[in-house]
């Protein structure tokens, strides 16, 4: 057996889902290429490989999608895991990015929400925006003194890592609610010996009317949530795509007062950064895709 | 004064792995260490709190880096975005040599995240070597390569696990990061007798040591790093160290991770068997 025919094989059957009492499904050959020894079985022996797959990659989307999991409960959270996991098996070299694909997958699944679908996705789009505040690329934010030159086709940009989400649910707060230790990435280690069990209590918020908005972005390199407003939105949303300064209030002046306010705010906070700045450094995600 | 080609380091002395609990005890406290291993892939991100806390790290302390995910045993090519972003960390850190595993964990594009053993072949010594090369090449700086902890082995193989590891270091020209614990850890999975392993590796490609704890069970061993050090894992680290002369040694503890002092103290064990004039 050729070297890439083995791997092939191997991956194949380790990533095979788990049996209900965590055993690798009888299906799996394993005897035609791994050895026994004289207490283990090759069903066995690849089994502890098939075990530690399922709880490293099942405790990494446990620890990064905390606020879906309270919604859902661990049981759902689990199914949607392993149905999601079975789908996208992981296509980078950090775990970081397993849930790179869940919003998408789960727009068509309802399934797996109970009924608390629009708060589950409202919930993804947070949780995956709180990833890339975390520790996405930045740029050479704008000094005061180059808002004092602004000039309708001026372009500015925002930080790589600041992501504009519009939600109908109050998921900040229900996030912040549950989340224990939200920064906390990365602990390596290979040997996973079991699942973590950790009882989540459920929770839910009420879907408002009208849509509410957020920036999730990074200061001190702390991820937090901040609510703006509709016209704020707008106007970070048209700078994000690279309109100028011009095209950008169009979409979203208020009054002269309030741009100013906003202006100064978000530079303080370092938001701005030259358009130029964030095209020439090229975020790897902008390279290979989300997952990459 | 080098102890062999790929050991130039021979005053590293005794290192800990750098880990998120330990954090504010480091910046608090400033502990001497001798030097920090750190997970490589932990700090391959674009920015945010993990290079901050690398560039703090750096401006007191000596890091060497370890690879999880270059996957040298893995058929398939290296990833040229993982390679870009590991050139990058090894500007960073200007680390003096860099480790990963003998193992494979990738196909076809799909990740494992787990260090999966190699089919004894030699086939897959010559792809294996031909990509630490490569990698060596590309990131400029010296590789060392570890021997994994392992609970299955194949129909196909060809050799013992030690005479792989030699292949591919003789092959490749390449060190070797020597991790005796798992070399326990195999001889018990496997029903070998580990100083056969261990005296069977070419002294003079050893560039780093790895010591560690490990969980038993019933019917095998599992490296869970999550434990002290056990007597016959230090005697094999005697073993290494009479063989191999004064070799950067690092403690891995990777869970259940108890404070900052007891894992130091732990570590500083190795002390008595290395020289006298290495610090700890």
């Amino acid at each position: 057996m050729k070297l890439i025919e083995l791997q092939r094989r191997m991956a194949a059957d380790l990533m095979r889902p788990l049996t209900r009492n965590d055993n690798l499904s009888s299906k799996v050959k394993a005897a035609e290429y791994v050895a026994p020894n004289d207490r283990l079985t090759s069903h066995e022996r690849l089994e502890i490989y098939s075990r530690s797959y399922w709880y490293r990659v099942l405790d990494s989307l446990y620890d990064d999608f905390p606020g879906l999991r309270a919604i859902l409960g661990d049981e759902a959270f689990h199914k949607l895991s392993l149905a999601y996991l079975t789908a996208h098996p992981s296509s980078s070299f950090t775990m970081r990015n397993l849930g790179c694909s869940l919003e998408e997958w789960l727009r068509s699944r309802r399934q797996y929400t109970g009924g608390r679908h629009a708060l589950a996705l409202d919930m993804v789009r947070l949780e995956w925006a709180h990833i890339q505040a975390f520790d996405g690329p930045s740029s050479k934010p704008l000094e005061p003194e180059d808002l004092l030159e602004l000039s309708p086709d001026l372009r500015m940009s925002l930080q790589p890592y600041i992501t504009l989400l519009d939600v109908h649910h109050p998921v900040d707060d229900l996030r912040i609610r549950v989340s224990r230790n939200p920064d906390v990435h990365g602990a390596a280690s290979n040997a996973v010996t079991a699942p973590h069990h950790r009882a989540t209590k459920r929770r839910t918020v009420a879907r408002r009317k009208s849509p509410m908005f957020i920036a999730v972005h990074r200061f001190d390199e702390s991820v937090y949530y901040r609510r703006i407003e509709p016209e704020a939105f707008r106007i970070l949303t048209a700078l994000q795509r690279g309109e100028s300064i011009g095209t950008a209030l169009d979409a979203g002046f208020e009054d002269q007062a309030s741009v100013a306010k906003w202006f100064a705010m978000w530079a303080e906070l370092g938001w701005l950064c030259k358009h130029d700045a964030v095209n020439s450094q090229g975020s790897v995600h902008e390279i290979t895709g989300p997952c990459g | 004064m080098p102890a062999n080609p790929f050991n130039g380091f021979t005053e590293y002395g005794v290192g800990i792995g750098l880990r998120i609990p330990h954090y504010r005890h480091i910046f608090e406290r400033h502990p001497v260490v001798d030097w920090f291993e750190i997970i490589s892939e932990n700090f391959m991100v674009d920015g945010g709190r993990p290079l901050a806390v690398l560039d703090q790290i750096l401006e007191r302390y000596r890091v060497v880096q370890h690879g999880v995910s270059m996957y040298f045993g893995s058929a398939e090519k290296l990833n040229r975005d993982h390679l870009r972003r590991l050139k990058a960390l090894v500007k960073r850190t200007k680390t003096p040599w860099l480790t990963d595993h003998l193992c494979w964990g990738s196909v076809d594009g799909r990740y494992s995240h787990d260090l999966l053993p190699m089919p004894y072949t030699f086939e897959a010594t010559r792809i294996t070597a031909r990509k630490i090369r490569e990698a060596r090449d590309y990131l400029e700086v010296p590789i060392a390569v570890e021997n994994v902890s392992s609970y299955a082995e194949f129909h196909v193989s060809q050799m013992t696990e030690w005479e792989f590891l030699n292949e591919v270091a003789e092959r490749a020209d390449c060190g070797i990061l020597l991790d005796v614990n798992n070399i326990y850890v195999s001889s018990r999975n496997h029903n070998f007798d580990p100083f056969e392993y261990l005296n069977s590796v070419p002294a003079s490609r050893v560039a780093q040591i790895h010591i560690a704890g490990h969980s038993k069970f019933e019917k095998y061993i599992l490296d869970t790093h999550d434990h002290p050090v056990i007597d016959p894992v230090w005697r094999l680290y005697d073993q290494a160290i009479r063989r191999c002369g004064p070799t950067a040694t690092l403690l891995e503890w990777d869970d259940r991770i108890p404070s900052f002092d007891e894992v130091h103290t732990e570590a500083r064990k190795a002390k008595k068997f290395l020289p006298a004039e290495v610090s700890v």
